[in-house]
């Protein structure tokens, strides 16, 4: 049994693909928090797609991938802060067109790329298992930035997402803390690519801060229960991956939305369980929805 | 009136402001002052443009013309003279934090970038939560309040931000009558401390008992002044036009039998 867990570890590459998941796990499900609390998948995604030509571009001209990525991970992220900013445009319809070009713009770079092909499945659905000592050195410090940025501005970060209003007319400039908040994301899908790639970075960011969101009503608890759960799933993930040949990026993104789909039956609150058992024992817990005035006490 | 130093004493004064979204004007053309120490009524009917004034004044919707001073200046000088309570669902109430920070964001204005709040924040707080009698609340999970309840907080925070002037965005709406007459103590309270209070207003009924100034708003100002001079029965009617059937006959009592201008427009 012991052997199951310590045996793969015996292996120096599998030593640097679980050091490189913990740290990607803690990113992802700190900065997914925002991004699930902001509302932000569509954008989340539409960022993990648009740095793939940045990461076809590196890979040709033989630089760290990340190089690329993140010089089209911080355009896509201006560009997604401006398009947001203009009241005429349907959002969603505009960052569809722009970032879909974008991968787009990948695919035909990819395609004029000779003797390149076999190397297409691990750009879009991740390496780990090939991640070098750099690749882990370089996740680390950048991580070490993002999470110091995301501690500093913890309170103003919360302020916006929570009531923008506010935040504007106290004087917090909710344009450039939004930016702020796109370069995270997208910073944290660069570092994040080798691990399950492009087409799965999102359920990384999501799908850990959603469970953990559906498990607790506290900021805090829920920061920590995502990355935990991140974190968990990664290491999971790899296991599964090691002892049974399987793609590792799609393990780790199974294993989350297996914790998820558990959170969303048997979570306390809000899981699909307890909404049912309250609602058969009438609403005295019912606590999203109050009709007005009731339950009022006054002191 | 107009004049520099009077302009200074005055909490708020709007001169020729116009806001458009696209091309339709919300706001044409509105010239108000508004007097120090007063509680400020801004009615008219849905789609006049009252939270826009209000939003305008705060700097949250950009200006088509205009400009607006608050005690002389331009707002972003006296931003923390303002203390601001938005509508009740322009946030999400689902969102995972207590009571006591949402309070606490009251203050987050003055304690500026990076700093925490710490237990004078916390303290002051709860002294807030304590006026409006939801202390018992602090911890609750903000999702887990009734509506009456959700106002009172966002009362609580405009407190905390300990302002000179109170911008409210319907405050009564949705409360139960006992939210109601507390919200209406409290404001009452802050009016005898010296404080103005700006308050979008949709019961016509009330005006006259709880308000010293009304502003009469339909895309432009149709009436300003005192409550007793300028709350009439032609300045409601042109104000709320054809859709107000049922009008008071005695406007201006406050045990009139004037009924609610909300439920009968649109």
């Amino acid at each position: 049994m012991l052997e199951f867990f310590t045996e793969p570890l015996s292996f120096p590459f599998m030593q640097r693909a679980m050091l490189e998941i913990i740290i990607v796990g803690a990113l992802c499900g700190l900065v997914g928090s925002f991004v699930v609390l902001r509302g932000l998948a569509f954008i989340g995604d539409a960022l993990a797609h648009a740095v793939f030509p940045g990461v076809v571009l590196s890979y040709a001209a033989g630089h760290n991938i990340m190089l690329g990525a993140s010089v089209f991970g911080l355009l896509t992220a201006l560009g997604i802060g401006l398009i947001s900013r203009s009241k005429r445009l349907s959002h969603d319809s505009a960052i569809g067109v722009i970032f879909a070009a974008f991968f787009a713009l990948g695919v035909v770079l990819l395609s004029r790329q000779t003797g390149f092909r076999q190397d297409l499945g691990s750009l879009l659905f991740g390496n780990i298992l090939g991640v070098s000592r750099q690749d882990v050195l370089i996740t680390f410090v950048v991580g070490l930035v993002i999470v110091a940025v995301v501690f500093l501005l913890l309170k103003e970060l919360t302020l916006v997402a929570f009531d923008t209003n506010l935040a504007h007319s106290t004087g917090y400039p909710v344009f450039t803390l939004d930016i702020i908040l796109l370069l995270l994301v997208s910073t944290t899908v660069v570092v994040s690519l080798q691990t399950v790639g492009n087409l799965l970075i999102l359920a990384l960011l999501v799908t850990p801060a959603a469970t953990a969101r559906l498990l607790t009503d506290r900021l805090n608890t829920m920061f920590a229960l995502s990355v935990a759960i991140a974190i968990i799933s990664g290491v999971i993930g790899l296991y599964i991956s090691f002892h049974w040949s399987v793609a590792a990026g799609g393990a780790i993104v199974l294993t989350a939305t297996v914790l998820f789909a558990v959170a969303l039956v048997f979570a306390p609150q809000h899981g699909l369980l307890s909404q049912q058992l309250h609602r058969r024992q009438g609403k005295h817990h019912v606590h999203h929805f109050h009709a007005e005035g009731e339950d009022l006490e006054v002191h | 009136m107009d004049s520099e130093e009077a302009l200074d004493r005055l909490p708020v004064a709007v001169r020729d402001l116009t806001v458009a979204y696209r091309d339709t004007p919300v706001l044409w053309d509105v010239d108000v002052s508004m007097p120090e120490g007063k509680m400020i009524a801004i009615v008219g009917p849905n789609g006049a443009g009252k939270s826009t004034l209000i939003k305008s004044i705060l700097n949250l919707v950009p200006l088509t013309s205009g400009n607006v001073t608050i005690y002389g200046k331009t707002y972003k000088a006296q931003r923390s003279m303002v203390g601001y309570v938005p509508q009740r669902g322009s946030v999400d109430w689902d969102f995972p934090t207590t009571t006591l920070d949402v309070v606490q964001m009251g203050m987050y204005g003055k304690l500026g970038w990076i700093r925490r709040p710490g237990k004078r924040e916390r303290d002051v707080a709860l002294e807030c939560l304590e006026k409006v009698g939801m202390a018992s609340y602090a911890n609750r999970q903000i999702s887990q309040l009734s509506g009456g309840q959700q106002q009172r907080v966002f009362l609580a925070r405009a407190l905390a931000q300990d302002a000179q002037i109170y911008f409210m965005d319907e405050p009564f709406a949705g409360v139960d009558a006992t939210t109601e007459r507390a919200i209406v103590d409290i404001m009452r309270e802050l009016r005898e401390s010296g404080k103005t209070l700006v308050v979008v207003h949709h019961n016509l009924e009330t005006v006259p008992e709880y308000f010293d100034w009304v502003i009469l708003l339909n895309v432009r100002v149709i009436a300003s002044g005192p409550v007793e001079e300028v709350f009439t029965r032609e300045a409601i009617q042109k104000a709320y036009g054809g859709r107000m059937t049922f009008l008071p006959d005695s406007v201006g009592e406050p045990s009139g039998p004037l009924r609610r201008a909300e439920s009968l427009g649109d």
